[in-house]
């Protein structure tokens, strides 16, 4: 969808770490008058991540090529594609908090994840970790009232079952 | 502030035990209650205070952290900057918070997760019931601020607790840069 901002495109960067690849990536969407709005840039286990939306009235095309410098040596992987607009909004559940940890295995993440679906919770935001033998494992949940206490005895099943410990909490905000 | 009736130098000479790291299920069990006046539970609290005082940068220590599941802990927060009430170091059995208030975020580490921190809420007022190890003395401790955040993760340590079931955001974990 284009509208006076242009449109919205979805910019990811991965590859091997470096100084410099957020500004290399930035620069090149100011020149292109590309405004770039939600953002977030991490490194997992070293590899530079980033993902980000950008409004511009250049095609994806466009932005993808002049981001093609980043990717010239075959170490970074830039992709450029376009996204509509936000329509998911906010989807009237309750934001919870979902702490998993245990000793590192296969599925993990898997198992967790597909309980959290089957109840209607929305994941809004992620982080893993792997330290030692420890995974970790935080979530941000949305879920629909009346959810909570059932989807509490399902992962209590299943992390019985995988050896972990997993912890689902109201994450309350306070207003000021 | 002292606690009444509390003589750190009555547990006699602790061992210096090797601190357990998650993922050890010990860490994740709910403590079991104790006698206070068990010889061997006052050994153990011996120990706790032995492990902690060669632990740098540790102001707490749980039994769990030894691999012992039962609810005792060491707690001394003493010179610590974010500290306002201070009760030295102290051991307490079975105890329980029976009054929160005042919560406030605040970064914390610990020694059995050693390569991770993570901003918890905790309250910064409590009231802690518990035992004294030795005498078997009921004691009632009212504190704030750093010890009663360090309180307060090591009640949770004897409930099978670590902070990262605590933590506030699904990016309020970091990796740990600085060791002590």
């Amino acid at each position: 969808m284009t509208d006076v901002h242009g449109a919205e495109l979805a910019v990811t960067v991965i590859g091997p770490d470096r100084t410099g690849i957020v500004a290399d990536v930035a620069e090149a969407l100011a020149r292109l008058g590309a405004n770039l709005t939600d953002s977030t840039m991490t490194r997992l286990r070293g590899h530079f991540a980033m993902t980000l939306i950008c409004t511009a009235q250049a095609s994806a095309t466009e932005v993808e090529a002049a981001l093609l410098p980043l990717s010239a040596d075959g170490q970074l992987l830039v992709t450029v594609r376009n996204v509509g607009p936000d329509e998911s909004g906010h989807n009237g559940g309750l934001p919870y908090l979902l702490s998993v940890h245990g000793a590192d295995r296969l599925g993990i993440v898997a198992a967790v994840t597909r309980v959290v679906a089957d109840a209607g919770g929305n994941i809004t935001d992620l982080s893993t970790r792997l330290v030692g033998p420890l995974y970790l494992l935080v979530a941000e949940v949305d879920l629909p009232e009346g959810v909570p206490g059932k989807l509490t005895e399902r992962l209590a099943h299943v992390a019985g079952e995988l050896g972990i410990e997993v912890n689902l909490r109201p994450a309350g905000a306070d207003v000021l | 502030m002292s606690i009444e009736g509390w003589d750190i130098t009555a547990l006699g000479a602790g061992r210096v035990l090797p601190v357990v790291t998650a993922p050890e299920p010990v860490l994740s069990r709910v403590g079991e209650a104790v006698d206070p006046t068990d010889p061997q539970v006052v050994a153990l609290a011996a120990d706790l205070v032995a492990t902690m005082a060669v632990s740098p940068g540790c102001v707490g220590l749980a039994a769990p952290q030894v691999g012992v599941g039962v609810q005792l802990f060491a707690v001394d927060v003493t010179d610590h900057p974010k500290a306002a009430t201070v009760h030295g170091a102290f051991v307490l059995a079975n105890a329980v918070i029976v009054e929160a208030s005042r919560w406030r975020p605040g970064r914390e580490g610990c020694m059995s997760v050693p390569d991770l921190t993570g901003d918890v809420k905790r309250a910064g007022r409590i009231v802690v019931t518990g035992e004294l190890p030795g005498s078997g003395r009921k004691v009632t401790i009212t504190t704030d601020a750093f010890e009663a955040r360090a309180l307060q993760h090591e009640i949770d340590h004897c409930n099978g607790l670590l902070f990262l079931d605590k933590v506030s955001g699904a990016h309020a974990i970091y990796q740990r840069k600085v060791y002590l």
